[in-house]
């Protein structure tokens, strides 16, 4: 600790001077928490691809950039209106942070059921502090890796708390929306968010990352998820930042007995990006399905990276990762698949498939399954190539244009993935993400996509 | 030849077959006939000594002999087959190879002579031509790409060839359309003789049209609730298992 | 078919054999003295008459194995290696001067060699096979040597080769695999003892199969061999590799280096079986097989396909590679690796495409039982100039037991649009159904399984040359003995 080395982030060393504007600072178990965080991280470091699960991700724009975190005055930052991602937002429930900070003034509360509490965690850490210090740094283990996860430790300063209520659906998805950007100097920002499922609760949570304007800035997101017996989440993600923007995220799930975890993100944006997930399926019967595609382009590098545990008999898991990269842009895949000894009967599935557009792009996939029950079916596959060009052929031949053809064909090729996302309100905006994403010179026209 | 008496078979610790006596003769042919979840296929299966399934009670005996505690492998030897339901797949062994295996694993067992190369080939010949069966169905990897026809003939062929003194066809009729089901039943009839009993466990009384039973049970509820001549089949076509349901609620 | 009758007679026969390479040949040996320092170095490159190049290159080989660590990202455990406490040179008395005539050689040699099914006398060698036999540190017997030499096949020991040919040698030693690469290369280039070499000259179809037999005999020895074989343009070589060692208590170190170089059009089979002795079944002693294996197809067109059956050893670290330099040349890995009671395997290959057109396919089967641990790793890599290139890539783990483990670790890195990598991997059990089948049909418990694992295994057991395909589809049955409760 002490020099600023490519290794740590400058800020950490006045970590005296801003822990006061954290929120909770009259917590002393909070207190406690965060000193643990910071020491854990000045010991770690930021990881590099001397690490092994780092192999293919270097995180250059923080060692090239000085970030400050943000200030009241960052969040404060204009902006004209919401990007939504869900079409006529009207009485939805939706939070939103601009740069870390909570806008009530874009805040829908919305029609929540009964049993339902969507709240700020700043508001939680006010209102019923016992049951954040409850929550807060229970799902996460303790590997090498983790110091992003120490780093959010001690500065989170902003994300939301979802509780839903044993036996309580909610049928209408909820969106939390992070925008990040419109400063004039490099910000980071660190959300916390928290997710707490009772037994039999059904929950949709649609979390929108998304950069405006011009200005670096350095996201490290941590979400915890506990999902109890037999109840289900769906956990979808859009990654949208812009090209000055590092968005780093690691989520931890619990899934217990019976219970689903649906999970899907979409990566259309940011300089650096690293979203990684990991699952205990903790009992019997428990459910993962986890899910994803990335649209890279210019020099944009993103890194999924997926671990899945089956510590419990008929466990079960599904994946499939798709990828476009087009330019100089590289994606790195790692997926991992651990069976315990306890886990007989599990079913695992994975499949990583990426399209390169250009010459230039780099595609890094690392599946990996280690297994230790030998009641298995496990599989994964990885394939990576060109837009089949006998299918180009077909479709020119029919009459369409090279460009459209081109697009449609990336389109089918996400389709695989983008079925698996089982709300159909955000499958189709996800969709309509993906071809605002493809070539604007051949977009499809509405007839188009249903093909 | 079989002697089934007062069989109690558990799985898991539920009690599947509740009391079955059964008694087949030399030569003769017996179909048990039955609704799905009557415990049929237990039954073959505990014949055939599967593991899993808990005998509480009762004895099986053959040509003289208690089967209860024997190895699947040692029956086999003692000449009891079990055409499955379901054949099972073995990619990467040829046909050919798995039944030599199995031929000269029961020679040596009973203590003969293995059969050589040449020996095998001929008998394999033989077979197929008695049951006009391709040889490359020989070659290809154990019911691996087998259509349901194709399964269902091999096991007819393995029957052939290994020769058994009691072949016990489980569900044999199942997923196979009426042209495939005719051309089983001909080979099956082919290798009717009067040293060798058949069980046929069927739920449907098809089968029967083209095998012709000496005598027709109906089991359920893990009990056998009737026995009679092949007529007792064609009345259940007519009637269902209604009747039985009704007997036991 | 006759090979799995045999595996089910071998399985029953060999019931309380089950090493049956497990003899140690009681024969005076000259050794080393204890240890490792550059005086070890000096003494091996002296026993062997080396060049001064040579001297040169493993003292630096040496000086920079004292600055390097293990390698830490494979999936095996073991206690640190005290490289002090082995021996790095072990030759039978009277075998200084490389081998001599047959008829020289010590009757017990002979005898051992005639044990392990490999006659070394002139009227009872194996017909169609060129054998040449490593006993620990040296070359004791190369047969077929003029009837290769009438064609211009060079296949000898890598000590004799450098006075008859030391250009070829020092022209392409160390080229693939450099004395920098990993510890256990480095290792092997400062102290490597014996091993072979092979040179097929232009246009040359080698006329019969080639192969080297190793044994590890004295204890506290590890062996260090060296081979290096290069096939000029539009030639074509099948090479052999057996391996077997004594039951000890200790464990051994094997760190070998092979290094095989492809010119245009040619091409270069090189098929392994490893049978070191496993340790028992507590996993106490039993042979570490440290080994760097690497192709270069340097010539257009030109193809080296590695098969290897791996039964053998308590640890295997080993990943056969192919450089695919050359336009359309072609790179194949085939493997079966078998693990049981307590042996670790961390296995696979890395195909590094680097020309246009370049293809590799690799099938690995993998095995696990026992309370045995296994990784498949695995590289594939196009380079941006690999214009073209393919790969496929079929990766299958069977787990035998509750106990063991059994990991798949492919990494996949493209760099070129038009390459394609396919890549599928599946892991499973023999399944209740498969076994009571066989069983029904009178087929006994383990020889069910074996012909079960033989048909897991058979595209790879295809591969290999008759009289290997006969010896691996035993090791197969014999190595899961005892797996079946």
């Amino acid at each position: 600790m002490g020099n600023s080395t490519s290794n740590t982030l400058a800020f950490v060393d006045d970590f005296d001077a801003t822990r006061p504007g954290l929120p909770g600072a009259d917590l002393s178990w909070l207190k406690d928490i965060r000193e643990a965080g910071i020491e854990r991280f000045s010991d770690l470091g930021l990881p590099t691809p001397k690490l092994e699960d780092w192999k293919y991700t270097r995180l250059r724009p923080l060692e090239d950039t000085v970030y400050q975190p943000i200030t009241e005055e960052d969040g404060m930052a204009v902006i004209d209106h919401v990007p939504s991602l869900l079409p006529d937002p009207g009485g939805r429930p939706r939070l939103v942070f601009v740069n870390g900070r909570m806008r009530p003034s874009f805040w829908i509360v919305g029609d929540l059921p009964d049993g339902v509490h969507l709240e700020y965690l700043r508001d939680v850490l006010m209102h019923t502090p016992e049951w954040a210090e409850a929550h807060i740094g229970r799902l996460h283990g303790d590997a090498e890796g983790q110091s992003l996860v120490a780093l959010n430790t001690a500065m989170m300063d902003s994300g939301f708390v979802l509780r839903v209520d044993a036996g309580v659906k909610v049928e209408q998805p909820l969106e939390v929306v992070f925008i990040g950007g419109l400063t004039d100097h490099p910000v980071a920002y660190f959300p916390r968010n928290l997710i707490v499922l009772g037994e039999g609760a059904e929950a949709t949570v649609v979390k929108h990352y998304v950069g405006m304007g011009v200005g670096a800035y350095f996201a490290n997101t941590v979400t915890e998820i506990d999902i109890g017996e037999g109840a289900r989440l769906n956990h979808y993600k859009v990654q949208a930042e812009t090209l000055d923007a590092t968005h780093l995220s690691t989520t931890h799930v619990h899934v217990a007995k019976d219970a689903t975890y649906e999970y899907f993100n979409l990566s259309i944006g940011g300089r650096l990006s690293r979203n990684e997930v990991s699952v205990r399926l903790e009992g019997e019967g428990a459910h993962a399905g986890l899910n994803g595609a990335y649209l890279m382009r210019g020099s944009e590098h993103c890194d999924n990276t997926t671990m899945i545990e089956h510590l419990a008999p008929h466990t079960t898991c599904r994946e499939i990762f798709k990828g476009v990269l087009d330019d100089q842009s590289r994606a790195v895949f790692q997926g991992r698949i651990i069976v315990r000894k306890e886990a007989q009967g599990t079913d695992g599935h994975q499949l990583c498939k990426t399209l390169l557009l250009s010459t230039g792009a780099e595609i890094d996939v690392k599946p990996e399954l280690e297994i230790y029950a030998d009641d298995v079916k496990c599989s994964h596959g990885a394939t990576t190539g060109q837009i089949d060009e006998t299918a180009l052929f077909y479709l020119r031949s029919r009459g369409i244009p090279e460009a459209l053809a081109r697009n449609l064909l990336v389109q089918s090729f996400l389709g695989e993935a983008l079925d698996e996302i089982s709300n159909e309100e955000v499958r189709l905006a996800f969709t309509d993400k993906v071809l605002h994403w493809l070539p604007a010179a051949c977009f499809l026209s509405e007839e188009w996509r249903d093909v | 030849m079989l002697e089934i008496k007062n069989l109690h078979v558990s799985v898991d610790g539920a009690e599947i077959l509740k009391g079955i006596d059964l008694s087949i003769d030399p030569g003769e042919m017996h179909a048990i006939m039955g609704p799905n979840g009557s415990g049929k296929s237990t039954l073959s299966h505990v014949i055939a000594g599967r593991d899993g399934y808990e005998i509480t009670g009762g004895r099986i005996i053959f040509q003289g002999e208690d089967l209860t505690g024997m190895e699947p492998e040692e029956r086999a030897a003692k000449g009891i087959f079990l055409a499955f339901q379901y054949p099972v797949e073995i990619p990467g062994v040829a046909n050919t190879t798995f039944l030599k295996e199995a031929v000269n694993a029961i020679h040596r067992f009973k203590g003969e002579d293995e059969l050589d190369a040449m020996q095998f080939v001929k008998i394999m010949r033989a077979k197929t031509k008695e049951l006009g069966i391709s040889d490359d169905m020989l070659k290809r990897a154990v019911n691996v790409g087998f259509s349901g026809g194709e399964k269902k003939r091999n096991e007819i062929l393995q029957m052939a060839v290994l020769n058994p003194t009691l072949a016990i066809l489980d569900e044999t009729d199942s997923g196979l359309d009426i042209d495939a089901l005719k051309i089983v039943a001909e080979g099956v009839n082919k290798l009717r003789a009067p040293d060798r009993s058949m069980l046929i466990i069927t739920h449907y009384q098809r089968l029967l049209d083209y095998i012709v039973p000496d005598k027709v049970h109906v089991l359920a509820h893990g009990r056998i609730q009737r026995t009679g001549g092949k007529e007792l089949a064609l009345e259940l076509e007519e009637n269902g298992y209604a009747e039985f349901d009704e007997a036991v609620a | 078919m006759v090979a799995t009758t045999k595996t089910v007679e071998q399985v029953q026969e060999l019931a309380d054999d089950k090493y049956k390479y497990g003899f140690v040949t009681d024969i005076e040996s000259e050794t080393a003295p204890k240890g490792l320092n550059e005086d070890t170095v000096r003494f091996i490159s002296a026993k062997k008459n080396e060049p001064e190049w040579l001297l040169e290159w493993r003292l630096k080989a040496f000086r920079h194995w004292l600055t390097m660590s293990e390698p830490k990202w494979s999936k095996v455990t073991f206690p640190p290696i005290d490289y002090q406490a082995s021996y790095y040179y072990s030759a039978p008395k009277g075998t200084d001067d490389g081998p001599k005539s047959l008829d020289e050689i010590d009757p017990e040699l002979l005898k051992t060699y005639e044990k392990l099914g490999i006659p070394l006398k002139e009227q009872e060698f194996l017909s169609g096979v060129a054998v040449d036999a490593v006993f620990d540190s040296v070359s004791v017997a190369t047969t077929f040597k003029v009837k290769l030499e009438e064609v211009g096949v060079i296949f000898c020991p890598i000590s004799e080769a450098l006075e008859k040919c030391p250009d070829l040698v020092k022209k392409y030693l160390g080229t693939v695999v450099p004395y920098t690469d990993n510890k256990h290369a480095t290792l092997n280039s400062a102290v490597f003892t014996d091993g072979s070499f092979v040179y097929i000259p232009p246009g040359v179809r080698c006329p019969m199969e080639l192969s080297t037999y190793f044994r590890i005999n004295a204890k506290e020895t590890g062996q260090f061999e060296r081979t290096l074989i290069i096939a000029d343009k539009d030639s074509y070589v099948s090479y052999l590799e057996g391996c077997t060692a004594p039951m000890r208590d200790e464990n051994q170190l094997h760190a070998a280096v092979v290094e095989l170089i492809a010119l245009d059009d040619a091409e270069i089979k090189y098929s392994t079986v490893q049978n070191w002795y496993p340790g028992d079944e507590n996993g106490k002693g039993g042979i570490y097989n440290f080994v760097t294996k690497r192709g270069a197809c340097r010539g257009r067109n030109s193809k080296i396909s590695w098969t290897q059956v791996e039964t053998g050893s308590a640890i295997t670290w080993k990943y056969p590679s192919c450089i695919l330099q050359g336009d359309n040349s072609v790179g194949e890995f085939y493997s079966i690796a078998i693990t049981n009671n307590c042996q670790q395997a961390d296995t696979g290959t890395k195909m590094i495409h680097l020309g246009r057109n370049t293809t590799s396919k690799i099938i690995s089967k993998g095995i696990s039982a026992g309370r045995a641990n296994q990784t498949y790793r695995g590289l594939v890599k196009m380079s941006p100039k690999a214009e073209g290139a393919r790969n496929f890539t079929q990766c299958d783990s069977l787990l035998i037991g509750d106990q063991c483990g059994a990991h798949t670790v492919p990494y996949i890195e493209s760099k070129n649009k038009t390459a394609i990598v396919e890549h599928e991997a599946t892991t499973s059990t023999i399944s209740e159904d498969q076994l009571f089948y066989l069983r029904q049909r009178g087929i006994p418990a383990e020889a069910a399984v074996a012909l079960v694992v033989n048909g897991f295994c058979r595209e790879v057991l295809q591969q290999l040359p008759m009289e290997f395909a006969v010896e691996a589809q035993k090791l197969v049955g014999i190595s899961l003995e005892g797996s079946v409760g």
